[in-house]
């Protein structure tokens, strides 16, 4: 098989994210959640959260960083040009406030070749400042005319 | 969060981005690629126009499951998505669910996002908890 399977079981060092009030309220706009919770300290402590909550599809915002290196991998070895973003997971665990600090690793599931495609199969996973885990996320991308 | 059964509809979401949504959501979310950015960099290579960001399209159907569980971010566990067809600016997008099942106060919704004729997001499964 033509595709280069050097980087199953690779990861890579942890990313750290200083999770910001202002960030989280400009992505809640974007994808407009008009919830208090979200831009206000005290709607969202009375909700009984530390700060500010994220939505929990922030989670590709602090997650982001973790991913890059991972996808520009020489041994990963993806051609770009002919790269979609074939699926997405995510699984939640505690919620992400504003003043949390999350660090994600990344690694590497799978890379396999069906019908002519390459199908590369990475994993986050994402804790906060107490350890606890904010998210695993489980990312395919798809390359075509491997 | 309102009693869900199988079979039920959550309700429906439908936002019509506009054009310079794309340029919001690189800010909100980094991520510049061109290809949703910049309509002349997307059809040099081969695209109809710009396009939406796959993971802006999963914030709706987020969105959707979130609001048909009460609206508290803690509710929902769980979210999995195939992205299919392209989506676009200045159209609207529509993001539908029916509950698959209810287990342990666990509940499970399909959901779909299309625009127009196009699936942009299929065999999505969400699950959302009253345990928060």
């Amino acid at each position: 098989m033509a595709l280069s399977t050097e980087a199953v079981g690779k990861s890579w060092p942890s990313v750290s994210y200083e999770v910001g009030k202002e960030k989280i309220g400009e992505y809640a706009r974007v994808l407009g959640f008009e919830s208090p919770i979200h831009f206000d300290t005290e709607a969202a402590r009375a909700e009984g959260f530390r700060d500010v909550v994220a939505p929990p599809m922030f989670c590709v915002v602090y997650s982001a960083g973790a991913m890059g290196p991972v996808i520009f991998d020489p041994e990963v070895a993806m051609n770009f040009a002919t790269m979609v973003h074939g699926s997405q997971e995510f699984e939640w665990g505690v919620p992400v406030c504003s003043g949390d600090v999350i660090s994600t690793t990344s690694s590497c599931l799978s890379i396999e070749e069906r019908d002519g495609k390459g199908f590369y199969v990475f994993e986050t996973v994402s804790v906060n400042q107490d350890g606890d885990q904010a998210v695993r996320g489980v990312w395919t991308n798809i390359v075509r005319g491997v | 969060m309102s009693e869900m059964n199988p079979g039920d509809s959550i309700p429906e979401l439908a936002v019509t981005p506009d054009r310079y949504l794309p340029n919001r959501y690189a800010g909100a979310s980094g991520d510049f690629n061109p290809i949703h950015i910049d309509p002349e960099f997307a059809r040099q290579v081969g695209l109809p126009g710009a396009i939406l960001h796959g993971l802006y399209v999963m914030g709706l159907v987020s969105k959707a499951v979130t609001d048909a569980a009460g609206g508290d971010p803690r509710s929902l566990k769980g979210l999995s998505v195939q992205f299919r067809g392209m989506s676009f600016p200045e159209q609207e997008i529509v993001v539908t669910g029916e509950v698959a099942s209810v287990e342990d106060g666990v509940t499970e919704i399909d959901v779909i996002a299309t625009q127009g004729e196009s699936q942009v997001i299929r065999n999505a499964s969400a699950r959302v908890s009253r345990d928060l």
